[in-house]
């Protein structure tokens, strides 16, 4: 029973690896595969598989895979366009004359009555399977540890990066930054960091220069990118929307209501002011 | 130096299954044979201090070697000379069946079975060509100090002497016929730098190539002819191979003939690889006189005498000599007749004369003894005609077309006096050398074949013409002088040598006194039963003589009682521009060797080009053109190659099914 | 129990379709791994048919494996992105005619 469910959840989940444009929906269903394949694994028997499934493959494997899809770029999509000519169409046929063959020449065959691992499994699955593991394929095992180690000086050398230069000591870098600012103009000391304003989350609002304009380069690039940086002159409205509740608190003025208050674009909402609207305003 | 003195002396072997005697090397030998070797060693060692020491040399002692050298080099042949004459008169002193001397000297080579030694062998027929080759070759030396005085590279040119005498010794002393075939060699080469001597003469240097190329188609000949012996007799040795000649198949023999007459053709310019030797004129006089007349041209003979064994057991071989020999004798005859240029005439004269000696070794052992005695009269006569040639060139700044000769005989008298000896020995003076030796062989020729007999006699008369027109145009007849030439006897160390020469061409025929050539060569090349003539001797004799005074009148009418045009006029018979062009042998030559060679030549680069190259480059071509096209299949996509993996995992399970399921 | 190995094959050939098709090498990597866990499904269906545990050893034997080649083969993905900015397979066919 639990095969006839899950055999077709994970058809279904294997052709669409073929077909999603995007990797990481790719290993999204084939961890479907895996996880349900632990679930066949148990169905069969194999306890100890079932776990190994589950920790190794699903757990690390397809971990390692979604990091270095990470690495590399999350979005990166395939373009649909095959480039090399009749390699899809010969693939597909290719393919389904294969399995339509390894299909029917399977079924064709006889298996007999299924002898059941009862009895193997008799004093427990991992026991049994330790006791095969390390005696008669004791040797395979000892060559798969040495793979393993392989493996990973392997990976260590191919991912090791040579340095071409020296490191750069604090005296170096302190040379640069003084020289960047004598010849590009660079400011030599830390950025200055975002204003603070209370209504709002301070990372997105720049620090206001003495003369109340703000500091752009004290609010981080990415968020200038994405538009959700305040304006000034938002701000001067947040100054005099903030004097004037104060003038009302002072005055006690109950015609003031906060609800109408100018909703300022916030972060989550769509730009009102970016920096052009900042230009656009100052051309004015 | 013990080592050279292993020599014995054994008696005579009898004579094996064939009429031939056999040689036997390996006699007894002691007191002055023991020098054998020295004969050889003396102009060894000269050519080697002249040729190969001498370069190396610097400073005054150069200039002096230089200066000097001429007289190292005469005096070896002149004691070589002394040598031969003394071992030959020891010679003379022994019994005629102890006349084989043999001296092993080291074994040369030894791999398998074939052993080779250095052998000598000193027998009468060796004997007389010693004295030939150290006396005329000594008298040629001292000439040369004359002739070449003032050539800056006389010292070379004795050196080159000096290689060919000890060449030629080698030839004539070596007791096997691979050692025979070094002398061969030696004497080949010393030819081709003597006839290019004056290399910077383009004609020189072809003459030279020209000479040398044709001689190594007949060495082609005299090696293949060594080879065979050893495959049939398992040795070269003279005394192995003529007893073992009579055992050997006739096939295997006919061919030892022919391949040997081969060699003997192409070394004594016998038609068809006669071309070279007239050419070879362009060597200096001395040179002319003492190879290309003398005695490295007749080193055919001398093989074909001393290979008399196996000539006796093959007629067709023999046959194919005497007809070799009738058309060079004519052959060379008949250039005599056309060309003006003096030392060409004698070449043609020579070629004719070795027609001769050939004709009576072609003849049997009959023959033999009148073939050598005609080689050492040609020698002496021969020798003494170019020398005087080379008088007459030396007096008349080395021009050598005899139009532009004529009443030399008061300008150079002791030249012409010598002349006129060498004339009349040749065209067979009654009394005079040459009479004696072309009477014998005339006659010996007339007792063997009547057509063969009547050609010969027929040269005789053409021999007279050619040679009393050349006499006539150098020293009779009028002034034809170039306008800076002042005619003069050439200098003593020149008329000497032409005196000595002179008298023996007069003197040469003492040697056939009481047929005593015959009975000193009977050891070597077998006692022969004489054929009678179809006439007696003596009337042979007469129409001989009649026939010779004939051609001396034609000549008389035709060139002596008229006007010899300075010019070599154009509008003449078919036959005097045919003889001008050396009867077309250079143009037979083109036309079947050179032309169909350069053709084949062609035909094999085009077949090679075409076929060969064309089947292994089209091959490739047709290869890297499939591969072009397959290597698209490596497109370098990870993809496709991933492709073909399904595709070949699919054809595994199908077979896999199909072997189950079948 | 045939019912498992069918399903093997069936994962197995749309792994093998995965390989050929996509061009992103993470994904292709995961198409060789989810050939390899079909193989798996396979020797376990098969231990348990034939009632001994060297099936499901050998699962054990390919999980280590895939392991170790997952480690090696992100970190040869690494190095290529590194260098090419790409993660495409088809950008490597530089060994070609």
């Amino acid at each position: 029973m639990t095969f006839w469910i899950l055999a077709p959840i994970m058809v279904v989940a294997a052709l669409g690896i073929l077909f999603v444009r995007k990797a990481v929906h790719a290993a999204l269903l084939l961890a479907v595969v895996m996880i349900s394949l632990a679930f066949l694994y148990a169905v069969l028997d194999a306890p100890f598989l079932f776990a190994v499934q589950i920790i190794v493959y699903t757990g690390a494997i397809l971990m390692l895979f979604l990091f270095v899809m990470m690495l590399i770029g999350v979005d990166a999509t395939d373009s649909v366009v095959e480039t090399i000519r009749g390699q899809r169409a010969m693939a597909v046929v290719l393919g389904l004359l294969f399995g339509t063959t390894l299909v029917l020449g399977v079924s064709q065959v006889t298996l007999g009555t299924v002898v059941g691992l009862d009895e193997a499994n008799a004093g427990g699955n991992v026991p049994a399977i330790a006791n095969i593991l390390f005696s008669r394929y004791v040797f395979a095992f000892e060559a798969t540890s040495a793979l393993l180690i392989t493996a990973a000086l392997g990976a260590m050398v191919l991912a090791h990066r040579e340095r071409l230069t020296p490191k750069a000591t604090q005296a170096d870098l302190a040379a640069q930054r003084i020289r960047d600012f004598a010849e590009h103009g660079k400011h030599p000391g830390p950025l200055p960091s975002p204003g603070v304003y209370a209504r709002h989350n301070a990372v997105d609002t720049p620090a206001l220069l003495p003369d109340g304009t703000a500091a752009e380069s004290s609010v981080s690039r990415v968020l200038a990118a994405r538009g959700t940086v305040r304006s000034a002159p938002a701000m001067a409205d947040d100054i005099d929307d903030v004097r004037r509740q104060i003038a009302g608190f002072e005055a006690q003025d109950p015609t003031t209501d906060p609800a109408a208050m100018p909703e300022t674009s916030g972060k989550a909402g769509a730009p009102a002011h970016t920096t052009e609207d900042v230009r656009k305003d100052v051309d004015q | 130096m013990n080592l050279l003195s292993h020599s014995v002396l054994l008696p005579l072997a009898e004579g094996g299954a064939s009429h031939a005697p056999v040689v036997a090397p390996d006699t007894a030998a002691g007191g002055v044979f023991d020098l054998l070797w020295l004969v050889i060693g003396l102009p060894l060692l000269g050519a080697f201090l002249l040729l190969g020491v001498a370069p190396f040399l610097r400073g005054s002692l150069k200039a002096s070697v230089d200066k000097h050298g001429h007289l190292l080099g005469t005096a070896t042949a002149v004691l070589s000379f002394v040598l031969s004459l003394v071992l030959f008169l020891s010679l003379l002193g022994r019994d005629a069946e102890e006349r084989q001397v043999g001296q092993h000297l080291w074994t040369w080579f030894e791999t398998g079975s074939l052993r080779v030694g250095m052998d000598l062998l000193y027998d009468p027929l060796a004997a007389l060509f010693l004295l030939l080759i150290t006396g005329v070759g000594s008298l040629i030396h001292v000439y040369a100090i004359g002739y070449m005085e003032h050539d800056p590279r006389r010292r070379r040119f004795f050196g080159y002497l000096n290689l060919f005498v000890a060449a030629m010794l080698t030839l004539i002393l070596s007791a096997n016929f691979v050692g025979l075939f070094l002398g061969w060699e030696g004497v080949g080469l010393a030819s081709y730098l003597l006839i290019g001597f004056w290399q910077h003469k383009p004609s020189a240097a072809a003459a030279a190539k020209k000479a040398f190329v044709i001689n190594r188609v007949g060495d082609i000949g005299l090696s293949l002819a060594i080879a065979l012996m050893f495959a049939t007799f398992g040795t070269t040795d003279f005394g192995g191979v003529s007893e073992l000649a009579g055992e050997a198949d006739q096939a295997t023999l006919n061919a030892l003939g022919l391949l040997l007459l081969l060699g003997a053709c192409g070394k004594s310019a016998q038609v068809p690889l006669q071309a070279w030797l007239l050419d070879a004129m362009e060597g200096p006089t001395p040179v002319s006189a003492l190879i290309h007349a003398a005695t490295m041209v007749t080193a055919g003979v001398y093989l074909v005498v001393r290979s008399n064994f196996i000539y006796e057991l093959t007629p067709v071989a023999q046959t194919a000599v005497v007809v070799v020999a009738t058309v060079t004798l004519l052959w060379g005859a008949v250039l005599g007749c056309a060309k003006d240029d003096i030392k060409k005439a004698l070449a043609g004269s020579t070629m004719s004369q070795i027609g001769y000696m050939m004709l009576a070794a072609g003849l049997g052992p009959v023959g033999y003894p009148f073939a050598i005695f005609h080689l050492l009269t040609h020698g002496f006569f021969k020798a003494n005609m170019f020398l005087g040639a080379g008088s007459v060139m030396h007096g008349m700044n080395d021009d050598v077309d005899m139009r532009h000769y004529g009443a030399l005989n008061k300008a150079m008298p002791v030249t012409f006096i010598t002349f006129a000896m060498g004339y009349l020995a040749i065209i067979g003076f009654p009394g005079f050398s040459g009479f004696w030796s072309k009477d014998k062989i005339i006659e010996s020729a007339l007792a063997d074949n009547l057509l063969v007999g009547l050609l010969a006699l027929l040269g005789a008369g053409i021999t007279a013409f050619y040679m009393t027109r050349l006499m006539l145009m150098t020293f009779f007849t009028s002034k034809r002088w170039e306008a800076d030439v002042h005619p003069h006897e050439s200098p003593k160390v020149m008329t000497v040598p032409l005196i000595v020469l002179a008298a023996l061409s007069v003197l040469g025929g003492v040697l056939l006194l009481g047929d005593w050539i015959v009975t000193w060569l009977e050891p070597v090349t077998g006692h022969a039963e004489h054929h009678e003539p179809p006439l007696p001797a003596i009337v042979i004799t007469l129409i001989i003589t009649a026939v010779v005074a004939l051609g001396v009148a034609a000549a008389w009418f035709l060139v002596g009682k008229r006007e010899v045009p300075r010019e070599a006029p154009q509008d003449v018979s078919f036959a005097t521009r045919a003889a001008r062009a050396d009867l077309y042998g250079d143009a037979i030559n083109d036309a079947v060797v050179v032309r169909p060679g350069v053709g084949l030549v062609g035909g094999l680069t085009a077949f090679d080009r075409g076929g060969v190259d064309g089947t292994v480059m089209g091959g490739a071509a047709a290869l890297g053109g499939i591969s072009t096209l397959l290597r698209r299949v490596q497109n370098g996509f990870v993809r496709s190659y991933a492709l073909s993996l399904l595709g070949g995992a699919l054809l595994v399970v199908l077979a896999l099914l199909a072997v189950n399921l079948g | 129990m045939t019912q498992y190995v069918v399903l093997s094959a069936i994962l197995f050939t749309i792994g093998c379709v995965g390989v050929l098709t996509r061009r992103n090498a993470i994904v292709v990597f995961m198409c060789v791994e989810l050939m390899l866990n079909a193989c798996n499904l396979a020797f376990v269906a098969f231990a348990r048919q034939h009632g001994n545990l060297d099936g499901q050893i050998t699962a054990f034997f390919v999980m280590v494996v895939a392991a170790a080649e997952v480690v090696i083969g992100l970190a040869i993905i690494m190095t290529i992105f590194r260098t090419r900015r790409s993660a495409s397979v088809d950008d490597a066919s530089l060994l070609k005619y």
